[in-house]
């Protein structure tokens, strides 16, 4: 049996997942799930595990222990499948400054084999949704820290991935740009039916509908709807909820 | 996937190759002349000292900048090689690597495309460098040279760019790199029959005659130079005289493909997901 028959609604299902870099353990036995349509927070401290989690999901290295599950596909075994269902953007600039918006995203669309047809088509609705479409030709310096991102975002959904994955999106980025991303992706989340998975240190960018899993030191202290997780942990709010769990925010 | 999503993915890093290469101009400029300064500076210098004699492939008594020619030419593709390498540990460390990682084509390809793309951008360089050779310093070569040198550039091109990618697999940060032009380039290129026959560096060191004769540099550039001047005949009875001193073309043939099939192994190895050095160390960008 086709195992993404078992689990559609699942669009990341990560299970007793454990990985370490030499004694150093950077995630232990860390569980939980993100229903495509969701948004999920996933909250920690600097060193917290929140990358190693990132760079395991999207297989630039394998994990040891327990499994990577994209809408049924085990990352491991099917990374082909698992990784044309996904779309990342990371913590550090992937766009090339000295080409244009667009020979960045035609690159993106290339490495998911996408025609030439569709990747125009798929540029032009990714980017208007983004309101960057009259930059198209503009080469990427010329963009604002928080265009950049948004442009990031447009390449990570050209090839119509039904997980978006995001480490840290909001970096570097001024206020006001910062708040855009952030509406931006909420959007999308409830426009499209994604899953997203959102990594932050910053607590002010949950919304009162999100899902959050809080990572410190390579565990899971708390997962669920945002209210849960407060209620669970007696405090009145996600700020008092992050400090409480991890030790004033700190790894 | 398909075979034609595959071709287009190949299509797309190529592309992306070449515009790169295109918008950094002072990387194409320092490309088409250090070769060009070099040609002048050893042909000016040395032809009157270091006249080449008769030895194969050519058949009379050669000029030094013709002899030079193919070593100049493998020094292009080693430079490109190393120069991609560099733009591969920099891509990692700004992140756009992980861009190629997550795609969903498997990670032999992804890393073979990127390496034939740079080889190619690198048979640009050459042509650009023998056009201003022949018509500004009068470099006479061979018409058909300019046609059989391809397929061999391909191959001695990926032989180096592969020690480059195995390099980027193995190099953590970019400040190492100043380390790989003085442990690598510069020793690959001197050390080699670029500049000197085998037979006249036996004259003067035999160790050095043997670290130049398994030098796959040296075997590189005795490829191109057979193939400039239309003498890559693989299956004639000399082909089969296999010498240390003075390598056949099926020889040297043999040595290129042998080390471009070990040194891309041991590159794919290191950006295996699950063995390769970026698995246990962590990178690239950040290791928590």
């Amino acid at each position: 049996m086709d195992s993404s028959m078992e689990t559609p609604g699942v669009a990341l299902a990560v299970k007793e997942l454990s990985h370490s870099f030499g004694k150093r353990k950077a995630l232990d036995d860390v569980s939980f799930a993100i229903e495509s349509g969701s948004f999920t927070v996933l909250l920690g401290p600097n060193g917290a595990g929140k990358t190693t989690l990132f760079s395991l999901v999207t297989r630039l290295y394998n994990n040891r222990s327990g499994s990577i599950r994209i809408y049924g596909h085990e990352v491991r075994q099917q990374p082909s499948k698992a990784l044309a269902q996904m779309g990342a953007v990371f913590q550090q600039r992937t766009l090339d400054l000295d080409l244009t918006v667009a020979d960045n995203l035609r690159y993106h669309a290339a490495l998911h084999g996408m025609s030439s047809r569709d990747t125009k088509s798929r540029i032009e609705i990714e980017l208007k949704r983004a309101e960057l479409f009259e930059r198209v030709n503009d080469r990427v310096r010329s963009l604002s820290g928080g265009q950049m991102r948004r442009v990031e975002i447009a390449g990570a959904l050209l090839h119509r991935p039904r997980l978006l994955l995001l480490d840290e999106p909001t970096v570097g980025v001024d206020i006001a740009s910062r708040q855009t991303i952030v509406e931006h992706v909420h959007r999308l989340c409830k426009e499209d039916g994604l899953g997203v998975l959102w990594a932050t240190h910053l607590d002010d960018e949950v919304h009162a509908d999100d899902r959050l899993v809080i990572l410190h030191k390579g565990k899971v202290m708390a997962h669920g709807n945002m209210s849960a997780v407060i209620d669970s942990t007696g405090v009145r709010s996600v700020k008092e909820a992050y400090g409480k769990l991890t030790g004033g925010g700190r790894a | 996937m398909t075979l034609v999503q595959y071709g287009r993915c190949f299509n797309g890093i190529f592309i992306r190759e070449v515009l790169r290469f295109v918008n950094q101009y002072g990387r194409f400029f320092a490309a088409l002349v250090r070769p060009l300064v070099w040609l002048f500076i050893f042909a000016a210098g040395f032809r009157y000292v270091l006249g080449v004699s008769r030895i194969e492939p050519y058949d009379t008594y050669v000029l030094y900048e013709v002899y030079i020619t193919p070593g100049l030419i493998g020094m292009i593709q080693l430079f490109n090689g190393m120069q991609s390498s560099l733009s591969m540990v920099y891509d990692r460390e700004m992140g756009s690597m992980r861009t190629l990682m997550v795609s969903p084509f498997p990670r032999w390809y992804l890393l073979t495309s990127k390496l034939l793309a740079s080889v190619l951008v690198s048979i640009l360089q050459v042509y650009a460098y023998l056009l201003i050779a022949s018509l500004v310093f009068n470099l006479k070569i061979p018409v058909m040279g300019f046609l059989y040198i391809i397929p061999v550039l391909i191959l001695t091109g990926m032989m180096l760019g592969s020690i480059g990618l195995l390099l980027s697999s193995l190099i953590r940060q970019l400040e190492n790199f100043a380390g790989v032009m003085n442990f690598v380039i510069f020793p690959m290129f001197f050390a080699s029959n670029a500049l000197n026959p085998l037979w006249r560096i036996r004259e003067s060191s035999v160790p050095l005659f043997y670290i130049c004769a398994w030098n796959p540099f040296t075997h590189a550039v005795q490829l191109i130079r057979f193939a400039l001047h239309g003498k890559f005949n693989l299956f004639s009875e000399a082909a089969l005289k296999f010498s240390v001193a003075n390598p056949t073309v099926l020889q040297s043939l043999l040595i290129v493909t042998g080390f471009l099939i070990l040194f891309l192994a041991c590159a794919i190895y290191g950006y295996d997901p699950s063995r390769g050095v970026i698995a246990r160390r962590g990178g690239p960008g950040g290791a928590a």
